[in-house]
């Protein structure tokens, strides 16, 4: 199951970064299938990028809200919300493990040998702030003499935006060089810091930090497809824990908000106690029970 | 339990999920039909300058 997700997720890498005609035009596509909205973080300022980021376009649209409602162009989000709402209650944070290049791309760093360590576990409450404080409240109230607000996130944070959108940019257009500062090198500091602490933790900016996983945690109760727990078959040997990527403890917490719906859990329990559904309808094959079987080990 | 009860407790289909869908593909058609797209579209297309860092 593994090697399906990681096909996935490369097919969604691919699909969602599917314009290999920069090099040439030294820009970024500008074609109309940027009106669809990316399920994960990728940035759109992206020179391969062919869809929007949810992130980014909410926040450009909250932070000009003022100027476009003066001009009678009600741009309050409706769509980027709708869009970004659709896929929550279809799949919630499965996005994360398997559509997410940022997801992939911290997957790979977590390769690296070295020693691993946990992520403790208060930290996960950061991203809620961030997506309430960075994406929606300062765009939308901290705003200039004109009525605009700034996005907050990409500006001061977004690692996915210094890796996809800024080195690739500097390099096709050195003009834009001449305007590097402090920003810059603050949002460099934040993607060194969160990808050398990939390769020690995993998913780490997942886990702390991203306000797209964390707008997704909030369907995790009623998702469409979810994982379920089947108690009377949980003998909490405890094996589930072990090989989850986001620290989940899946027989304690069925339901976790950290939950990516990667089916490591699943695949790994020996009692057939986990199982994925569709609005409540298992799909899932049953396997033949291995209680004597070992486990693997992550982090 | 009978099979029978408990096959169809686990089975029983969450309205939930359809209903979260469709509020927010309606909440989706607003913003089509308020034009929101040609919004997000012109955003898209502009090189930000904030998410390279540098504005
Ligand atoms: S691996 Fe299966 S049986 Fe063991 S604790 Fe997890 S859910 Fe229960
Ligand atoms: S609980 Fe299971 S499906 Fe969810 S992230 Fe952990 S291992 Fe993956």
């Amino acid at each position: 199951m593994d090697l399906v997700r990681k096909w996935v997720q490369a097919l969604f890498f691919l699909v969602t970064n599917g314009y290999w005609n920069f090099p040439l035009t030294r820009g970024i596509y500008q074609g109309p299938l940027k009106v669809i909205c990316s399920p994960g973080l990728n940035c759109y300022s992206c020179p391969a990028a062919t869809s929007y980021c949810p992130l980014g376009a909410l926040q450009q649209l909250l932070g000009g809200i003022r100027l476009a409602i003066e001009n009678g162009q009600f741009y309050v989000g409706f769509y980027v919300i709708g869009a970004m709402g659709a896929i929550g209650s279809f799949v919630g944070r499965m996005v994360c493990g398997w559509a997410c290049p940022f997801g992939l791309f911290q997957e790979l760093l977590h390769k690296i040998p070295s020693p691993k360590f946990g992520i403790w576990r208060p930290l996960r409450y950061m991203k809620y702030l961030i997506l309430l404080f960075m994406v929606i409240l300062l765009p939308l109230f901290a705003v200039d003499a004109f009525g605009l607000g700034s996005p907050w996130f990409c500006k001061y944070l977004c690692p996915a935006g210094t890796l996809e959108a800024g080195f690739p940019m500097l390099i096709l257009q050195p003009s834009l060089r001449a305007n590097l500062g402090l920003l810059f090198y603050n949002k460099v500091f934040f993607l060194v810091f969160f990808l050398a602490w990939a390769v020690l933790a995993s998913r780490p900016f997942c886990r702390t930090a991203c306000p797209l996983g964390a707008f997704y945690a909030l369907f995790s109760k009623i998702k469409l497809v979810k994982l379920r727990l089947d108690p009377e078959k949980c003998t909490h040997c405890k094996a589930c824990h072990s090989v989850c990527p986001m620290g989940v403890h899946f027989n304690e917490s069925p339901e976790d908000m950290e939950c990516i719906s990667c089916l490591a859990c699943s695949k790994a329990c020996n009692f057939n106690a986990i199982t994925l559904e569709i609005g409540g309808v298992a799909v899932t094959n049953q396997r033949p029970c291995r209680p004597e079987k070992a486990f693997p080990q992550h982090q | 339990m009978t099979p029978k009860k408990k096959k169809s407790r686990t089975q029983k289909i969450r309205i939930a999920p359809f209903v979260a869908i469709f509020i927010f593909l309606v909440c989706g058609a607003i913003g089509i039909s308020l034009g929101e797209p040609s919004r997000v579209l012109e955003q898209a297309r502009q090189v930000c300058l904030s998410c390279i860092g540098i504005g």
